[in-house]
Formats: C-alpha cells, structure tokens, sequence
C-alpha cells in the first residue's frame, strides 16, 4: 500500500487549498484490518466451540473476506478519495460477524434437518461478493450523486413496482408465514422491500426538493402548529394510503412502519416543520391500529408480543383457532436471557432452538445469547455508529438533495435496526425484515452495500475540498506538517 | 436544513438508546428468570450435557451414563441391573423427568447443588467441564441381590425391606415385579413405548410400583408383634411367661362374632410367648380391645404408624385408625380391619425390638460425594422412638426367638445364629376372596448384636391357597438375606 499512500499524498500536494480535509484513507484501510481479522477469529472460535479444531475452511473465508474488504477498499480509495473512513469499515465488519453466525448456525444438525441451515454461509459469502460488486460499480459510475436527482420520478414509479411485485399472482413467494415480501425467481427469492427503501428515498428525496418551499411556507398557524395546507397535504396521504396498502395486502408492518416513517423524517428535514412530525405519528397511529383491528396476521404478532409465552404454549400445544402461532418470540427472549451478561461464546449457545428463520429474522438472537449484552451492545453500537456517520454525511452536504437522499438512507437504516432489534428482542410487534448486513439473505446484503456506496459517494462529495481561490503560503505550511 | 437534521440524528440516537436499555433488561435483569425458566429448552440440555454423577453401593456405582445419538440431550442414564436396583434409585428420563433418588439428590448428581458452587466456579476458571457428585447409599448389595432373587423365585408380587436396627440403614429394598429404568432413560421412540408399557393401565402388574416404600397391605399376624409390645409396655401382662386372660372361643365385645384361630391351636388362657408361638388371634385380639383403640394407636405411633418416612425417599404412612370400637381395635390389632403397612414399617418393627426398644430413623444416603469424591454431608444415625424399653423389648426379643425355634417361623433358622420373627397371613379382598398376603419379619442376631431387621411381603395370586403362609412362602427370603448381611459382615 505504499504506492498508493504516496500516491495520495502527491494528489493532496497538488489540489488541496486551505480548507483541505485529510482524505482518511489510511484509517479506513487500518480499521477495515481489525473489520477483517475480528471476523477471522470469530470463525476460528466458532470450529474450536463444535469440533475441537481450526475450521478446514478459515484459510479461505479469510482471504475471500479481506480480498472483498480490499476491492471495496481501493475502489473507495480511487472513486471517493474523501469519503468517510468509518461506514466501510464497520459495513464490513458486520458483514463479516454475519458469515460467522450464518457459518455457526450451518452446523446445527437441527436447523440442518429443517434445512434452515446448511451451506448457507457460503451463499452469503457469494451474496456478499454481489453487494460489494454493486458497491463498486455505485461509485466508480455515479460520479456524482445529484445525477440521480434527474431519476426522481422514474424512480417513483420503480418503487411502487417493486413494491407491488409480491402481490403479483404468480411471483410472490408465500415463504415467510403470512407476510408476503417475496418474489420468486427461477430457484431465487428475492425481497424487493430492501431495494425499494434506496429507490424510494431518491424519489423522496428528489421530490421534496423542489416541493419544499411550498409545503414549509404556506400554512396556517393553530394551536402553535404550523397546518399544511389541504392541497399540500396530498402526498403524504399518498405515501400514507401506500404503507396501509403494504400493511393490508403485503401484511408486513415492519416494511410499511419503514417507508412511513422513512418519509415523515425527510418531510421533516426539508420543510423544517414540526407539524409534520405531529402528522405522522397520529397516521401511523391511525394506520397501525385500525388496519390491526381487522388484519388476523398483525393480530397474532401484537398477541406474541405482548405475551410471548402464551403463543409458544399455544404453538407448541397445538391450536385449532385457524392462526398461525410460533413459538419464535418466546425461544428469542430465552435465547436473549441464556446469554446473560457475557453470552455463552461462539458456538456453545442453543439459538437454532428458534428454528425457522433462526439466520435471518433472528439472527440477532445468536448473538444475544453466544456474545452476551457486552457482544450485543456492541453490535447495536456499531449499528448506531453508521447512522450517526450518515447524518453527519448529510450534515457536510452541501446540496439539499445529498442532505435529503443521506438523511432518508440513515433515517431509514436507523428504522430498520430498530423495527428488527426491537422486534426480535420484544420491544414492539415482530416484523418481517432482516438486520442489515448481520443476517442470511441475498436482497439485504446487496441492497445495503448499494445504500453505503450511495451514502460513501455523498460524503465523498461532501468532504471533497472546494478549489480554493487563491493558495496562500500559510496554507502551504500548514499542509505540509500535516500527517497522511 | 441543519436544525432537523440534528434532531433527527437525536432520535436515532433515543432509538438506538432504547435498543441498548431493552437489551439490558433482557439480557441483564430478567437474564436469570429467562435461563432458568423451566419451558427454556436450554435447562434440559445443560442438565444432560455432563454425564450424571453415580448412585454407590458397596463402593460401587450401580448407574452409569451412555452417550445418546440422537437429539440434543448428550448423555443418559444407565443402570446396572436396573430392576434389582428400581426402588432404591428411582429413574432419571430424559423424556420423563426423575424420581425417588434421582429426583431428591438430582443437584448433587447433576452437580448444581449450591454445596458445588464454588468447586464448579473453579471448574469454570481452569476450563474443566462440570461434573455430578456421587450419593453413597447405605444399602447392602448381597442383602438387596437375596431380596431380589428371592422375590423374582416366588413369583407373584412382593417386596422386602431390611434395616440395620442399631443404625437405621436400610439394607435392602426390593420390590417385584421391577422395571429397568434404564429402558425409559432417553428420549427415543423405544424409551416412549416402554413407558408405555410401564402405564399402570397397561400393565396391571405395575412393576414401577416401589412396593417396599409406596405399597401398603393389611400386616396380619406380623402386628401381634406391636400388640405384645403395647401389652407389655402398658402393663397388661409383665412378663411373657404370665398366663393372660383369655377365653376360648372368645366373642368381640359389642357382637356375637366370635374372633376365630387358625386350625385348633393351645391359646386359652396362654402366655404371651405360647400365642406369639402359635399365633393366636383370640389373645391378641382380646389384648388390643382391652387396651382400647387410644393405648394401641399410641404405641404404633411409636412405631412409625400413621406417618410417612423419609428415607429421604418418601415412604406412605402405615395405617392404624383412631375411630374404632372394642371389637374393630380387636381386629385391628391382629393386623386386619383398617390397619396396613408398609415393609419398610415392618421392618422398623423389627429392628426397633431387635434394637433393645430404640427405633432408629431409617435412611438410605449414606453420604454425598463431590465429584472428586470428597464428602459434602454425611447422615447421623438418628434415634427416632423408643416404642418400648430395654427390659420389655428383651422380653419380646425371647417371645420372637420362639417362634422360630418352635413355633410357626421355624423356616427362618440360621444355623449358629439367633433369629427372631413373626409370620402372618392377612386377607384380602372382598370376603377374603383374594389369595392372602404371606408376610414374614425378623431379625438376626450374632452375639450382642443385631445386624439385621427384615420384612417380606409376597402375594402370590397363582399359589394354591391353602400353601401360602407367612413361613412358607416370605421366611425362606427373609432368611436368605439376613444371611447374606450377616455373610457380609465377616
């Protein structure tokens, strides 16, 4: 890598001008290491917990790992040299502590046998390899993010497409119990809901730019909100009327509560107006619980939630009242409290007690129990720590649109966790999505490492150093002392 | 736009924080109630990960652990003649949960007794997997095989119990017809059907019946012996040799039914050693009214009557009734009527007159071992009553030495030792329909002391009637193991 470090200390030389940020390509390179080699060692735990030995396969899980991390890497260091050094790193990381679990959870005979497990591993290493290939091609040719502002409407009518593509007779695979997110195509299912959050959020994001002077300014003033007005009011009863119309047909809250919510954060962002907040927590209230009152499938998953035992008695005793139950809820909580404080380690916990979905869904429950609260927290910190880069990508923006595009991908990833998290650990209803990057599943890795190149390639342009006027010989001083 | 912004990196951050707080709960403050809870799979696979710590007689294990290959559940139990040793051990199932033993000592053989609780910390620092302790029980393997062997040769149903009188331990604790626990110790489709079998609706001879302990039945003339020791205790009669105040045929009080003998035995007027000897219900009979239902229950309560033994495994309590008339009390004190026992209860009578009057707690752990065989607790022999006084308990000692010299016990003789005992033939069923229970209870003694206390119970549905006897068909046993204790003990 020195080539490439003295490389870029030539390239500072010659176009950075006094207010010149460090390109902190060294630091990602130096993070994504530990990104690599904490993974690596999981998995060599995970062989030592089961069979005694070094798993026969770390060799190449290694390398597949870090040659992965390192194309990302160079491609980053080439196509978005200021781009923040903390969200591949930490992308990766999580990508890497999934292929262990996912790898853990393959070698319960259980899961096995239900063939939830098995092999699974090496099908994410391979979905893995296409999110980073997406990532790739995200940066080296969208130069510059605002080209997708041109795409705000076709992006509009792609996103109800996919949306809509579940419910196509014929396509959409019933696989989950209840919730129809899937499509089937050929021997692949894919789950369109994790590219529609991207797709949406640059139609959003494209929209409210040019609306947003108009929904911000002409209100009324009552009781201290600011009202919109009636005509101003009609696309977010739109975006509304289309996450009922998820929650009824695709019966999943989890995606709805995504895109819902996804939008009221950037309404909020682009008009300034606290109203609209107010707006839509009282529709996704409405929302939620009127379409509960009538939808048999949201029923069961609030009646899990609020008491979890009782649905794992009634799945286990076997029920005759025409509902699905699952004892899922309840087998999570316990492998939550197994774990106690330090977890049982890699390897030596009973998560595949979960059985179906026990690497998807649930993942998060494996690492609850075999890394403890300690292991867990630090996962949900890390999730945090991407967020918090992503808002403050979308605060160096310098273009309402990469502010609007970086605030609705953060503000959406930060849903998802805690939609999921929440979730899977009994905080509000269960939902039908996935963990990003930590869980088996095609559509989540690659849509995700696509919505990181996009949130890189902003930052990227965020933190690039405007030409400068006129280099002072000050600056040249204070360049020159300046490590890389 | 920045203001937003900030507050919506604010919220995400309360979103995060609310993940972190609900992690803390789950994993921190409801983390030991969620790993203990019983519907926790988890609780069961820790629980058969280690292999089980063993049951010890003699100084040898009597269980084992095998590897399963099937399922979660890692090692089950084994038994080493598992249906000799059923009423001792219980079983431990991983389908089917545990009982007796296996259920009562289960932390120390699974090893999360709190007695292990540092020893398993120190495991856990130096990586060492946790290990059950071990339960040393007192029993006695040659007594239990007589017990066994002898029971299984008979035929029918039985159950013996004996005790060491000067201590308390019991010996032998045999129950026929048995069951191997180690053929429900998985969680197999074959362990399911030989529980099934095992079901006392399937199977009417319900071999998992601990008879010794679990069982009562009407002791017959065995009771002759509690009768004597509360005549005597009482002052009734002071010695055995004193001719009682008996008339032959003699009527219960309060009826016309005059109280029968068996066959045309010497008991008018007869001493307590003469109708001990021939076991005459008139003088029992007559005894037990006199003293009235309050004097007798008082002296079987000395006994253990009426209270249920732990050993530590339960025993039910034997029956003798408090709400009786002259003539019930009559009958009851030959060992008919409400009154019933168990063999374990029997064979506390025994030991207890053996034992010079003291009744010692019976019990069967002898000790608690750490898995490195250090002992955690050691069970005292516990003096429990003193039914009747050395004087008295001597002179009923002479009155049963009778019966087996010269009277209707005489199949019991060991040659060179002294034995003491008393038969009996209790009816059963509806007008003594049923075949009788042939009981027999003695004790032996070499030199001063008594090593063993015995009781046998044989029902034998198929026997011709008229062969069963309390000496024909439960001495032979008796005998066998009390010399096999004896043998033993050399």
């Amino acid at each position: 890598m020195s080539s490439s470090t003295s490389n870029t200390s030539t390239h500072h030389t010659s176009t950075i001008g006094a207010i010149g940020a460090p390109s902190r390509r060294n630091t990602e390179l130096a993070l994504l290491v530990f990104a690599v080699l904490i993974p690596v060692f999981a998995y060599a735990n995970v062989g030592l917990a089961i069979d005694d030995q070094v798993p026969t396969g770390l060799l190449s899980y290694g390398l597949g790992l870090g040659l992965l991390a390192g194309v990302a890497h160079l491609v980053v260091r080439k196509f978005a040299p200021y781009a923040d050094p903390l969200m591949l790193p930490l992308a990766t990381l999580l990508n890497g502590l999934g292929l262990v679990a996912i790898w853990r959870l393959d070698q319960s005979k259980l899961l096995q046998q239900i063939h939830v497990a098995g092999g699974k591993a090496t099908n994410q290493l391979i979905y893995t390899a296409m999110g980073i290939a997406l990532f790739a091609v995200v940066l080296v040719f969208l130069k510059d993010h605002r080209v997708l502002q041109r795409y705000t409407y076709i992006s509009m009518v792609g996103a109800l497409v996919l949306l809509l593509l579940p419910l196509v007779p014929g396509l959409g695979a019933n696989i989950t119990y209840g919730a129809k997110i899937w499509i089937q195509v050929g021997s692949f299912t894919i789950q369109p809901g994790e590219f529609a959050k991207i797709v949406l959020a640059v139609f959003f994001a494209g929209y409210l730019m040019v609306k947003r002077d108009a929904l911000a300014l002409a209100s009324r003033r009552f009781m201290g909100l600011y009202l919109p007005r009636g005509r101003d009011l009609g696309p977010i009863i739109v975006v509304w009327m289309m996450s009922i119309l998820i929650l009824v047909f695709e019966t999943d809250l989890g995606t709805s509560l995504l895109f819902f919510g996804m939008f009221i954060i950037m309404l909020y962002v682009a008009t300034e107006r606290t109203s609209w907040i107010v707006f839509g927590l009282l529709m996704s209230a409405a929302g939620a619980v009127g379409v509960a009152s009538f939808e048999p499938h949201v029923q069961t998953r609030v009646q899990a939630w609020l008491n979890p035992m009782h649905e794992y008695l009634l799945s286990r005793n076997g029920s005759n009242d025409g509902l699905v139950h699952s004892e899922q809820a309840m087998q999570a909580l316990w492998a939550f409290g197994s774990g106690g404080t330090l977890g049982t380690g890699w390897g030596q916990g009973h998560s595949e007690l979960i059985r179906f979905a026990a690497n998807s869904d649930f993942i998060l429950a494996t690492f609850g129990e075999e890394l403890g609260l300690a292991g867990l927290m630090a996962i949900l910190l890390i999730y945090g720590l991407i967020v918090e880069r992503g808002v403050r990508t979308a605060l160096a923006a310098r273009d309402p649109f990469g502010k609007l595009l970086a605030i609705g991908l953060s503000g959406a990833f930060a849903l998802q966790v805690f939609v999921v998290a929440g979730g899977v650990m009994g905080l509000i209803p269960l939902t039908g999505m996935t963990m990003p990057f930590l869980a088996y599943g095609g559509s989540s890795v690659i849509a995700n490492w696509a919505l990181i190149g996009i949130l890189i390639r902003i930052s990227d342009t965020a933190r690039r150093p405007a030409p400068a006027p006129a280099p002072s010989p000050d600056a040249e001083m204070t360049q020159v002392v300046r490590p890389s | 736009m920045n203001k937003p912004l900030r507050r919506i990196a604010i919220f995400c951050g309360l979103l995060v924080l609310a993940l972190l707080i609900r992690d803390n709960w789950l994993q921190y403050v409801k983390a030991d109630s969620l790993r203990e809870d019983p519907d926790n799979r988890r609780v069961l696979i820790a629980r058969y990960a280690t292999p089980r710590g063993d049951i010890i007689v003699d100084g040898k294990a009597i269980t084992g652990h095998a590897e399963t290959t099937s399922g979660d559940f890692k090692y089950k139990r084994t038994y080493k003649d598992g249906a000799m040793w059923a009423p001792v051990t219980g079983f431990v199932s991983q389908s089917y949960g545990a009982t007796q033993l296996e259920s009562i000592e289960d932390g120390i053989l699974t090893g999360t007794d709190d007695r292990l609780f540092f020893r398993n910390t120190l495991d856990m620092l130096t990586g060492k997997p946790k290990e059950g302790g071990n339960v040393v029980t007192t029993l006695n393997a040659a007594a239990q095989k007589a017990a066994y062997d002898g029971l299984k040769k008979q035929g029918g149903k039985g159950a013996v119990a004996a005790i060491e009188p000067s201590t308390g331990k019991i010996l032998a604790l045999a129950s026929y017809p048995s069951y191997d626990p180690s053929t429900i110790a998985g969680g197999s489709d074959s362990d399911a059907e030989a529980w099934k079998k095992l079901d006392k609706k399937n199977n009417p001879d319900d071999p998992s019946l601990n008879r010794a302990l679990r069982e009562v039945y009407p002791p017959g003339s065995t009771f002759k012996v509690v009768t004597a020791a509360a005549a005597l205790e009482n002052g009734l009669y002071k010695s055995a040799d004193e001719k009682t105040d008996s008339p032959l045929p003699w009527t219960m009080p309060g009826t016309t039914t005059p109280l029968k003998n068996e066959g045309n035995i010497p008991c008018k007027n007869a001493t307590l050693r003469v109708a001990l000897q021939y076991s005459c219900n008139t003088v029992f009979g007559k005894v037990g009214s006199d003293l009235g239902n309050e004097k007798m229950l008082e002296e079987a309560k000395k006994f253990g009557f009426t209270e249920e033994q732990f050993t530590p495994v339960r025993s039910s309590s034997s029956v003798f009734s408090d709400d009786m008339n002259p003539s019930q009390t009559a009958l009851s004190s030959i060992g008919q009527y409400n009154t019933a026992a168990t063999p374990l209860q029997m064979a506390m009578v025994a030991s207890a007159v053996a034992n010079n009057g003291t009744l010692m707690k019976p019990y069967m752990v002898d000790s608690l071992q750490a898995p490195n065989v250090d002992t955690l607790e050691k069970t005292e022999p516990e003096k429990m009553s003193e039914p009747l006084s050395a004087e008295n308990a001597q002179i009923l000692q002479s009155m049963m030495e009778t019966v087996v010299q010269k009277g209707t016990g005489t199949t019991a003789q060991i040659q060179g030792v002294t034995v003491g005992g008393k038969t009996g033939t209790a009816q059963h069923g509806e007008n003594n329909s049923k075949n009788p229970y042939a009981w027999f209870i003695s004790y032996a003694k070499v030199g001063d002391s008594a090593p063993v206390a015995v009781a046998v119970v044989v029902q034998d549905d198929n026997a011709v009637r008229e062969n069963i006897s309390g000496s024909g068909l439960a001495a032979p046993i008796a005998k066998s193991v009390m010399e096999a204790v004896i043998d033993s003990k050399k």
